[in-house]
């Protein structure tokens, strides 16, 4: 497997330091995200394309007819897939990483878990025949927080995507052709929306190495020294490539606009206070609002380009 | 799907558990022979076994860290652990998700710089689900850590909590899991510093009762540090009685 090349200690040091005086390299504040950016594809519905900052995430629907689970008959299905391409970033290459398995699961746990989707509307005929959709997730570009532009390209795909329309007379099913028919657009309950916070803590070692009189080796030893005070910890929200590789935890926090919180994921890494996380979860509950109007805009995205055919 | 009742009226659980207790959590410490640390953990019935070997040379050069002991973690599900035989995958999203957590969880925990250029394998194996996997793997790899005297900043405790109608409940069992209304949390603390390690969460909570849910939990952490600490202590205090005769 192919070791990803680790920013150089100069980089982190310096990150540091920024972050201690309330400064992030790329000028934000601690706790401002990055501009989300989501393109939807004319050509077809259910194609979304998010942006943020130089991350990239194109998330696309389709549909199929398939026979349901014996033990849920009358509920269609939901399948999310995970691209991960060396395209993004040269740590993808093939095998699963545990960065791979975060996002996956998170995804998974943020639209499927909490049955954002209503799949007893995709039921064509009981235990016989449902729709099953599926989310492709490809991850473009990799700079940070792909798992927040992840599930904001699904939800968002999902709520502009439309499935053809069927009738059922007797036995008989017709799927009929979107020319034929108003496609239909799935049932959403709620849309969840991703935010996530990386820590950092601060030692004085750190911190003491502006002086720099001794330079680089005196900074080696101590930043690896676990021993060493910790005096600070800090929280950004949408960290970068550089920040996730800094940092010395992440926590993913899923929330919709029913003020549900409706995954967390925080895997290891360094220890939290439960004040922080509380604080880190009202927070994302704020920050989450203006991007459940944006998800919801591509229903209404989707119509009027129909009407305009 | 009908919906089933998971607490009666009387305020009593499926099990017939209350809703802040605990199942019965058993474990044991120096189970396997080869291994240079092992535990058998049970809680209700979930059952693992952990393993642990090292610190040892890398079997994978090129894994090895110039400044600080890897972790590997393994983790299986016997075919056997649930009703029905089912054998999974090694791709199985949901065990690789609980083998990286327990490695991310204790890379924090290990003070892995005293080992440089070596290596950590921890193996767990779920021999029966009744749910709650993940905290009752965390506990396993603890004891088994423990056991194989590699040094931690502390024990990490593991425990899980949900939201059934308006009570926050305890340790849950595979039928509360499975069931799309409940919450389904899962911390780890470091029982010391109350600090969380882990934290994960699924299915809809809503945020302001996430502060009783979490506290409840660290609450059952600290019940299973203490049975965990007399195991040690119990343990260690035979190893010395061993040794002294």
């Amino acid at each position: 497997m192919v070791r990803e090349v680790e920013p150089s200690l100069n980089e982190k040091t310096f990150l540091l330091q920024a972050l201690h005086q309330g400064l992030r390299l790329d000028g934000r504040s601690p706790v401002e995200r990055r501009e989300l950016e989501a393109e939807v594809n004319p050509q077809d519905l259910g194609v979304v394309t998010v942006r943020l900052g130089q991350t990239k995430v194109t998330a696309s629907v389709s549909c199929e007819i398939v026979r349901p689970f014996p033990d849920r008959p009358t509920e269609g299905l939901l399948v999310i897939a995970s691209e991960f391409g060396t395209m993004a970033s040269p740590a993808f290459d093939g095998q699963r990483s545990d960065e791979e398995v975060f996002i996956a699961r998170h995804v998974d746990k943020t639209l499927r878990r909490s049955r954002c989707i209503d799949l007893e509307g995709l039921c064509i005929v009981a235990g016989e025949k449902v729709w099953s959709i599926r989310v492709d997730l490809h991850f473009l570009d990799h700079d940070g927080s792909l798992l927040d532009a992840a599930c904001f390209a699904a939800i968002s795909a999902l709520t502009h995507f439309r499935r053809p329309d069927v009738s059922v007379i007797g036995e008989e099913v017709t799927v009929h052709s979107i020319e034929e028919r108003n496609p239909v657009p799935l049932g959403i309950h709620h849309y969840p929306i991703c935010i996530t916070f990386a820590f950092f803590e601060l030692r004085e070692a750190t911190l003491n190495n502006t002086s720099g009189g001794e330079g680089g080796s005196g900074g080696a030893a101590t930043a690896a020294d676990p021993t060493a005070e910790v005096i600070q910890q800090l929280c950004v929200v949408d960290p970068t490539l550089l920040e996730e590789q800094a940092c010395k935890g992440r926590m993913s926090v899923s929330i919709n606009s029913h003020h549900e919180i409706c995954a967390i994921s925080k895997a290891g890494g360094m220890p939290l206070d439960h004040d922080l996380i509380i604080e880190c979860s009202k927070h994302a509950l704020k920050m989450a609002r203006p991007l459940i109007t944006k998800a919801k805009s591509f229903a209404t995205s989707a119509t009027a380009k129909k009407a305009t055919k | 799907m009908s919906r089933q009742e998971l607490l009666s009226p009387e305020g009593l659980r499926i099990d017939g558990r209350r809703a802040n207790e605990l199942r019965r959590t058993v474990c044991k410490q120096s189970v396997l022979g080869k291994a240079d640390g092992s535990a058998y953990y049970e809680q209700g019935n979930t059952k693992v076994l952990a393993a642990v070997y090292g610190p040892r040379e890398p079997r994978i050069k090129s894994a090895a860290s110039f400044d600080r002991a890897t972790i590997r973690v393994e983790f299986n599900v016997a075919p056997f652990s649930t009703s029905e035989r089912r054998k999974r995958n090694r791709g199985d999203k949901r065990i690789l998700e609980i083998a990286s957590a327990i490695k991310q969880t204790f890379e924090a925990a290990i003070i892995s710089t005293v080992f440089p250029r070596s290596q950590i394998d921890i193996y767990l194996h779920l021999l029966q689900d009744d749910g709650g996997n993940a905290q009752a793997c965390i506990n396993a790899t603890t004891l088994a850590l423990i056991d194989a005297g590699i040094p931690m900043t502390d024990y990490i405790c593991a425990c899980s909590a949900g939201f059934i109608d308006e009570t926050p409940v305890l340790d849950l069992n595979q039928v509360e899991e499975a069931s799309f209304e409940t919450p389904d949390l899962t911390i780890a603390i470091m029982p010391r510093s109350g600090k969380v390690t882990l934290l994960q969460m699924e299915s809809r909570l809503q945020v302001d009762r996430l502060e009783d849910t979490m506290a409840l939990a660290s609450e059952g952490c600290k019940q299973i540090h203490t049975i965990m600490d007399e195991v040690v202590r119990e343990n260690t205090q035979d190893l010395v009685t061993k040794y002294g005769d």
